[in-house]
């Protein structure tokens, strides 16, 4: 530690260089930084505590086929099983018909299932008495300047109304806000499953339910909940299947995109770039000095700690712009957050990427320093000082 | 005048910059020609050519830090390449799907297949509107189908917990008809009024159990798969099965969920939107399925290529100061060599040209290595995603295309451009006196 200013001043000698190859440096790591915010928003989906608690039911056939209604009374029924709520699919969209409004139509006490989900009790009995009400969560108010009270037009892409036309009208009772910003419920609508049944015509839904979420008493019980849930169904036309929320949530992910290899891919090719280059620099550095570094060990340095001098100079290049290429993540990351419409719920640099970061920044600096390290404690000091 | 030097060399980035960026081939080709014949014909020109010689020739001897600027460049057009190349892939095999001689009527206002129901009626009456193209025995080529989705465990994962959705399409006979690209490469067809069903060379390759011959369970019936077909289009993603079987094993009756037609020709289009949209008898939405496909695919296509170019482009800052600092260094280990050119007498321009076009030929030998790399492992790779648009997964290949791969030249050239612009403005500038005494 003693060296420090040696080896900064070493580090700042040429103060162009230094500073263009920072700057790589710091490109490299706020690349790495936002992939890896990606990278985790998408791992820790569906992973809440009261995620755990949770499991849903659909049919085994497919997502998009329904379940009876009479289910849901023996659901209810099975050892360990909480609280049973229900929902639909409404295939909402406002103003456009492609520009989708996840709407779900829920049973009355879908919310208590969702601790997590904040609604003003005020707005939350407004709510519950209102037949055509909504909730709307707190994104999508924002996202389209909505106020409570405002009466709003949505398009089913499934669902005609009563007129047989697909234009539904709503009132908006109140706002859905998410506790721990993972709550999936701040960007969607919710709809009492009781008026969706009822005004859609003769045939459409038919007391139908799309899936059932049940809260169970002891998450450790959830494999034998689960497997009871289904063998209640089991060999009827209407087989389900029932898994814990996170299962769920991963599925659907990994079925979107495998966001980890694209991830570990763009960074490899990122980091083996940059070993290349700040590799080259420190080659260039350590070239040039070569008769500085002669006149340290002739005034008594051990080659060791020439070495380990190269070595802490690389390392600290590396962590230089690992820190701040990673504090720049987190003045981007909640634009980022705010563009991906909730797809990535990080707006900061978690503990983990920076442990991460900076694993990676020490020992890509430890890789690129030792082949110039090793140089300069090989030095001769005759021949370096006589420039051969 | 330095404030001025420096504005007018941030001028000549952004506008170089721009110009790489977003010219179209022959533009290029173009520059390179007018480039040549100013080297080839005036005197600063060929002045030009003999400092870019020497520099050149001494590229061996810094092949170190060279690397540095091929290899930096060539990472960052390996990446968007492949990005890209995600993005135009799965553009292309949506797009392949339609064509502007075939037309799809969903129910009016369902913004895809699965959200659609067409009863049995409509469909019959929307086969006999006007512009169908006919078979030889006179029969309109249209054909009802009913796309519904099934779970299906993928493959090499847990049969229990990795279950994917696929797209399961019930159909008629004319549904080959219609899609002439559908041919059957393993097994036979399946038998109509049985639980057979053929899968989609995608599919095949996407989930588990999907062999001619096999059974698979789809909820709880069992159906046996009785072959493969390819398209090499979006159906290669579904399953096919008969669509007499597949309403009542979903609940879905004699219901349909589409119906595609042939029309006699693509201006025939018009005549038969205008029969449905006409007929009091329906609610339909009609468009082309060139329309239908290429509108599915804009969302993830538009997401996909922003991705990668925000990727791309902060790798190109990573880049271009790699760049930068590998010219600055070799403007600095020749600034002798060029203040004794610039002391007999060559002038600032050839000076700056030359050590351009070398960054420039570093900076496409980068582009040209990234794009083969890209080429190399992506170009045909599949990959697959759950489709907007769609309840199944979508099997898509890679697509390196050659305008892919031009885009990827051209990001190329911008970075060489800024990464060689100031250490040549430094060269050019460098008192030769000063430079001169420099070690």
């Amino acid at each position: 530690m003693k060296y420090f200013h040696l080896i900064w001043a070493a580090l700042f000698r040429r103060k162009t260089r230094t500073i263009l190859t920072l700057v790589s440096i710091i490109a490299a790591f706020l690349l790495f930084g936002m992939l890896d915010a990606v990278r985790v928003s998408f791992a820790e989906a569906g992973q809440s505590a009261n995620g755990a608690e949770r499991l849903q039911t659909g049919a085994r056939l497919s997502f998009i086929q329904p379940l009876p209604q009479s289910l849901g009374a023996q659901i209810a029924k099975v050892n360990g099983v909480k609280d049973v709520a229900y929902a639909n699919w409404f295939g909402g969209a406002y103003q456009d018909p492609h520009n989708q409004v996840f709407t779900f139509a829920v049973s009355p006490n879908y919310l208590d299932i969702y601790p997590e989900v904040e609604v003003d009790p005020a707005q939350r009995k407004a709510f519950d008495s209102t037949q055509n009400g909504i909730l709307a969560g707190e994104t999508i108010v924002k996202k389209y300047g909505w106020k409570v009270g405002d009466k709003i037009p949505l398009q089913s892409q499934i669902f005609p109304n009563k007129d047989g036309t697909k234009n539904w009208n709503f009132d908006l009772v109140g706002v859905m806000r998410s506790k721990d910003a993972k709550a999936f419920q701040s960007q969607m609508i919710v709809m009492h499953w009781k008026t969706f049944d009822e005004t859609t015509p003769k045939g459409y839904n038919g007391g139908m339910v799309g899936w059932y979420i049940s809260r169970v008493n002891d998450m450790n019980q959830s494999d034998r909940i689960a497997k009871a849930i289904d063998a209640l169904s089991a060999n009827s036309d209407h087989e389900t299947k029932t898994q814990t929320e996170q299962a769920a949530t991963a599925n659907w992910i990994k079925q979107m995109a495998d966001i980890g290899l694209i991830v570990t891919s763009i960074m490899g090719a990122v980091f083996f770039t940059l070993v290349l280059l700040t590799g080259n620099t420190m080659m260039q550095a350590v070239r040039e000095r070569t008769s500085e570094l002669a006149v340290l060990k002739t005034i008594g340095f051990s080659s060791t700690s020439v070495l380990m001098m190269v070595l802490a100079e690389s390392v600290m290049l590396l962590l230089l712009g690992g820190v701040i290429g990673l504090g720049l993540v987190s003045l981007f990351a909640p634009i980022m957050s705010s563009q991906s419409g909730g797809m990535i719920t990080h707006t900061s640099v978690g503990a983990g990427s920076w442990a991460l970061g900076i694993t990676l920044a020490v020992a890509i600096g430890l890789v690129i320093g030792i082949l110039p390290a090793w140089r300069a404690m090989r030095l001769n000091i005759v021949d370096a000082l006589a420039g051969r | 005048m330095n404030f001025l030097i420096g504005l007018v060399t941030f001028v000549a980035v952004i506008i170089g910059v721009v110009v790489f960026l977003g010219l179209p081939w022959p533009g290029m080709l173009v520059l390179l020609v007018l480039l040549a014949l100013w080297m080839v014909l005036t005197r600063r020109g060929q002045q030009t050519w003999s400092v870019t010689a020497v520099g050149v020739s001494t590229l061996p001897q810094r092949l170190g830090s060279s690397a540095v600027i091929v290899i930096g460049i060539a990472g960052v057009v390996a990446v968007l390449v492949a990005m890209l190349a995600m993005a135009d892939g799965y553009r292309e095999t949506l797009r392949r799907t339609g064509s502007d001689d075939t037309a799809i009527v969903l129910r009016g206002g369902s913004a895809a297949e699965v959200s659609s129901v067409l009863d049995r009626d409509s469909t019959l009456v929307i086969a006999q509107a006007p512009g169908i193209a006919r078979d030889d025995r006179g029969k309109p080529i249209a054909s009802p189908e009913l796309v519904v989705a099934a779970n299906l465990p993928m493959k090499g994962g847990d049969p229990e917990k990795d279950v994917g959705s696929v797209q399961l399409r019930g159909v008629g006979d004319e549904a080959w008809k219609l899609r002439t690209n559908a041919k059957i490469i393993a097994g036979r067809k399946f038998e109509p009024g049985k639980y057979e069903l053929v899968a989609g060379k995608g599919a095949e390759h996407q989930f588990a159990g999907l062999e001619p011959g096999k059974q698979i369970k789809l909820g709880n019936q069992t159906w046996t798969v009785t072959g493969i077909f390819a398209s090499n289009d979006a159906m290669d993603s579904e399953l096919w099965a008969d669509a007499g079987i597949v309403g009542p094993a979903y609940r879905r009756g004699s219901s349909m969920t589409t119906v595609f037609v042939r029309l006699t020709g693509p201006a025939a289009f018009d005549q038969f939107k205008a029969a449905l949209s006409s007929d009091p008898r329906l609610q339909t939405d009609v468009s082309t399925t060139l329309d239908y496909f290429s509108k599915q695919s804009e969302g993830t296509t538009k997401a996909i290529t922003i991705i990668g170019i925000v990727v791309g482009a902060i790798m190109a800052i990573g880049a271009v100061f790699g760049a930068l600092n590998t010219m600055f260094a070799a403007v600095a280990t020749r600034a002798r060599e060029i203040a004794t050119l610039r002391a007999i007498g060559f002038r600032g321009l050839p000076v700056v040209m030359a050590i351009m076009l070398e960054t420039m030929l570093l900076a496409l030998i980068g582009g040209a290595l990234g794009g083969l790399i890209a080429w190399l492992i992506f170009n045909g790779y599949t990959a697959s995603t759950l489709a907007a648009g769609t309840t199944g997964q979508l099997t898509f290949e890679f697509n390196v295309a050659p305008q892919v791969l031009w885009t990827g030249l051209k990001w190329a050239l911008a970075i060489g451009f800024v990464g060689g612009l100031f250490p040549a403005v430094r060269a050019a500038r460098l008192p030769v006196t000063t430079a001169l005494r420099e070690l």
